[in-house]
């Protein structure tokens, strides 16, 4: 800034700015790789004035001083174009001359990110570090009074239930009498939860398709995935591929007028359907698939114009009540597949999920609940709907377990927890914790985005740029010059290694605990925590 | 680990057999209590004709809220028998005041009643006499029921039973559970001592059952007043077994499907492949992860034996035409049935249920991947 520059209220130094880029004149080549893979524009190339001082040699001449120029990198600091700590350009670069850092104190730009009255909107997810799944610890080791299993040796049944479970009396009358019974899929516990097709990049879907295909047919694990609001390609419809998807409806519709004309054509049934009415990162409010990332494919798979936003609203619009939620569109859902595949609602993780969960109890269609806490991530939100708006889910999963057990219906209506399974990397830990507090099984986002497509995302708010097609590793861009830079098999195989090694640490939860023939959904005298208040608000042990 | 014994023989046995065969197994508990189930009673409580018999320890004053209780009720006493002990027990055992096996009239009132009110009712009775026995600690009541009887106690069993004078004519039985406690608590308390007993049906097992708590909730959610207690972790076995029969109509040979159903690549080479699939997924929430070997007596006195998945547990069955015995170890079956042909022992495995009929003709032994025999 020059001495007699204009500052305005957003005027901001690099200082002020969450990441600082630190640039390495001696190596940089000026090769310019920096600067063209950078998302956001957020460095560019710079030239410096310099003032240098040349001494001749002898005595003819006096030292003096010159101005000479030179060139490298410089960063932006318009609030439009911060850096968002990607690391691209340390990843491109050749030699390692390039790194953004993140600022030595809380930055300024946050003040300043609602130019135009517009709040920050943002993909990826809730930036708090931590959560209480981590602090859950496995207390009930088997020792010399019952030995402890061998996680390697032997013989495991880690499924789970995803359908309504009859009581046993009911269940054995109606198969008696060849009543029609709610129909219930084995599957695996951990299950990939919505991502759509539009929030995700083709190659992303393909990948991940690949891997679950890859994990049900060669390995043998039922593993599942949820489309997400966006609806499914057309010919992954009509393949039997189908069986191993969770096709999900939410309240745009999106795809769903395609979904409905496969129906005839289609070789198999889905593995069941979503209702989604809410999502941890964005609780009560819509979805939102930001026009950048409408192309054409997401357009004419969505059934709708491309180039335009599209925000679902927040609730299903035809529904004005829960009985009209719960029975109708449920019921509906059924009917559209002959009443063969099982369907569910999904919530976002709320104080009202009890209300929820008993009318669902009532509801003999009502295949499960899934609940989506406050650390699920997203493709899209405003910045304070995903930071603070949403209910943590370990407590909201045991509230909804010790409500159906008071009511003798526990994995009856079997309840599946999300947000922030394996935020800091403890995914099956998680999963167990959240198992054992009550819940059927896991779905996961975030975690295989990161394990299996390299996401940079963190929860100090590095890149989350996932809503404007910006993905630098073509993760959630509907861009072909960034997608083309992931590999869907390559990540079709990091979904199995994730899948394979999940198992194996699974295994080793509950193989010291003395459980290898069922999921030990419930089994919360096996856990503990180092926090009294968390250890009675979840009912279970207190330890130090 | 408990040591556990079950005796089915065509003469009546003195509880003494069962004793001395525990005896012989003394390395494999502690001597920290011992119960006693004795059913397809001899002697006096033969002559009964279906009347049911309370068993448990009193207080004096206990005796005296007992009695006063059961007049109200409209039962009458039809034959007792008090065990009234010296004033030194043996070390460990509490002294106590009466060991009462009492039988009683139904009231007049209950004649018109059915079975299974009848049997719904003799529960409440005890789970009354219980909870008033907690409250002011003067009774602890193990059975009421027709043709059982049960003691229990804490000590090391042999001295006990001599202490008791279990060899007493009138204690003859012709189906017997006993067992010698290993102590893996600090405090005994008497209701978490096996056999466990729920309207006929009597189970005792070895082991830490780690799936408990998920079906201990699942069964105390069921609404029905007998599933209570669970002072120790097996008593969910006794439960399962009688929600099996009684709520689900299955025999025993489900059982195994029940607590430790077939993987899937099994059911679907199972005769009854879709009524298993059906019962595993229903049944669920009965699963149970061991390591455990259960042994019991069914209502109609059919004795068993299964154990867990993993096959964790000792137990071995043999016998000859007449007698047969299932216990814990080799050494207590051949205190028991020394003359009976070794070659024929047989130790159940991860898919077998065996089980002696009543008419103690053979061992039978079924395995899992067999055809069912299904209620039409």
């Amino acid at each position: 800034m020059s001495p007699n520059g204009r500052i305005t209220p957003s005027t901001l130094s690099i200082k002020d700015l969450p990441w600082q880029i630190y640039w390495d004149r001696q190596r940089c080549t000026l090769c310019g790789r920096c600067t063209a893979v950078c998302p956001v524009n957020a460095i560019e190339l710079g030239v410096y004035r310099q003032r240098l001082v040349e001494t001749s040699i002898g005595l003819n001449e006096a030292p003096s001083s010159v101005h000479k120029v030179y060139y490298g990198i410089r960063q932006k600091t318009d609030p439009a174009y911060a850096c968002v700590g990607c690391a691209m350009c340390s990843l491109v670069c050749p030699n390692d001359c390039i790194i953004p850092y993140r600022t030595d104190e809380a930055d300024k730009l946050r003040f300043h990110i609602n130019q135009g009255g517009q709040p920050r909107r943002r993909g990826g997810r809730r930036n708090v570090p931590g959560g209480i799944l981590d602090q859950i610890k496995f207390i009930r080791i088997s020792m010399l009074t019952d030995p402890a299993l061998d996680a390697g040796r032997h013989e495991f049944e880690l499924r789970t239930l995803l359908g309504r479970v009859l009581p046993p009396e009911e269940s054995l009358r109606l198969l008696k009498h060849s009543g029609w019974m709610p129909p219930v899929r084995e599957i695996y516990p951990l299950i990939i939860g919505a991502m759509s097709f539009g929030a995700i990049s083709p190659t992303m879907w393909e990948g991940l398709q690949m891997g679950v295909a890859y994990l049900n047919e060669e390995l043998g694990m039922p593993v599942r995935i949820s489309t997400g609001e966006g609806g499914c390609p057309p010919r992954l419809l009509r393949s039997r591929f189908i069986k191993y998807v969770i096709l999900q409806i939410a309240s745009g519709y999106f795809g769903w007028d395609e979904i409905i004309h496969a129906i005839p054509e289609m070789k198999e049934d889905p593995c069941a359907v979503e209702i989604k009415y809410g999502q941890g990162a964005k609780p009560g409010d819509g979805g939102l698939l930001m026009w950048h990332k409408v192309n054409k494919l997401i357009a004419a798979i969505r059934g709708v114009p491309a180039g335009v936003s599209l925000p679902s609203p927040p609730t299903h619009q035809t529904k004005y009540s829960i009985e009209e939620s719960v029975a109708k569109m449920i019921q509906s859902m059924y009917m559209a597949w002959g009443f063969r595949v099982p369907v569910y609602p999904k919530i976002s993780g709320t104080s009202t999920a009890l209300a929820v969960l008993n009318n669902l109890t009532r509801n003999p269609y009502a295949a499960a609940l899934a609940i989506d806490g406050e650390d699920g991530g997203t493709g899209a939100a405003y910045n304070v709907s995903m930071n603070h708006m949403g209910h943590p889910i370990a407590s909201n999963i045991r509230d909804c377990y010790l409500n159906l057990v008071k009511l003798g219906k526990q994995n009856e209506i079997p309840l599946f927890a999300a947000g922030g399974v394996g935020k800091q990397g403890n995914l099956a830990a998680n999963a167990a914790a959240l198992i054992m507090l009550g819940a059927s099984g896991v779905q996961i986002g975030k975690y295989i985005m990161q394990a299996a497509a390299g996401c940079l995302g963190s929860e100090s708010d590095r890149c989350n740029i996932c809503n404007i097609g910006l993905c630098p590793k073509g993760i959630t861009s509907q861009d072909p010059r960034l997608y083309r830079r992931l590999d869907p098999k390559k990540v079709a195989e990091r979904v199995v290694d994730v899948f394979l090694s999940f198992d194996t640490e699974l295994k080793k939860i509950v193989a010291p605990l003395g459980r290898s023939t069922s999921l030990p959904i419930g089994m919360s005298d096996a856990i503990g925590i180092n926090d009294k208040a968390a250890a009675e608000r979840l009912e279970i042990k207190y330890v130090v | 680990m408990c040591r556990l014994l079950a005796v089915t023989s065509k003469e009546p046995q003195s509880p003494m057999l069962a004793m001395q065969a525990l005896d012989v197994m003394r390395e494999g508990h502690d001597g920290s209590g011992v119960g006693l189930f004795l059913s397809d009673l001899a002697g006096p409580f033969q002559e009964l004709n279906g009347a049911p018999i309370l068993s448990g320890i009193f207080t004096n004053a206990g005796m005296k809220r007992l009695d006063e209780f059961m007049m109200e009720v409209g039962f009458l006493t039809k034959y007792k028998l008090s065990i009234k002990v010296g004033k030194s027990p043996p070390k460990g055992t509490p002294r106590r005041d009466m060991y009462l096996i009492q039988a009683y009239e139904y009231p007049q009132t209950w004649e018109e009643l059915s079975e299974n009110e009848v049997h719904h009712r003799l529960m409440l009775i005890r789970l009354q006499l219980r909870q008033m026995g907690n409250e002011k600690e003067d009774m602890i009541v193990f059975s009421f029921w027709p043709d059982v009887i049960m003691i229990k106690e804490i000590g090391d069993p042999l001295t006990v039973a001599e202490y008791l004078h279990l060899d007493r004519d009138e204690l003859r039985a012709r189906v017997m559970l006993v067992q010698g406690r290993q102590n893996t608590n600090y405090e005994i308390n008497l209701y978490a001592c096996h056999p466990f007993f729920i309207q006929g049906v009597a189970t005792m097992t070895n082991g830490e059952n780690t799936a408990f708590v998920p079906i201990r909730e699942f069964l105390m959610s069921r609404g029905f007043p007998g599933y209570i207690g669970y002072q120790s972790d097996s008593e969910v076995f006794t439960h399962i077994l009688h929600f099996m029969l009684t709520r689900l109509g299955l025999g025993i040979e489900a059982y195994k499907h029940v607590i430790t159903p077939l993987t899937n690549e099994d059911l679907e080479r199972h005769p009854n492949g879709p009524f298993l699939k059906h019962l595993k997924h229903s049944c669920r929430r009965l699963i149970i992860d061991g390591p455990n070997c259960v042994m019991g007596c069914l209502p109609d006195k059919t004795l068993f034996m299964v154990q867990d998945r993993k096959k964790l547990r000792p137990g071995v069955v043999g016998g000859k035409l007449g007698l047969y015995a299932i216990c814990s170890e080799m050494c207590g079956l051949d205190a028991v049935i020394p003359d009976r042909d070794r070659t024929k022992d047989f130790q159940p495995m991860y898919l077998d249920t065996a089980f002696i009929r009543p008419a103690r003709k053979e061992l039978s032994i079924c395995r899992q991947t067999e055809e069912l025999p299904l209620p039409h």
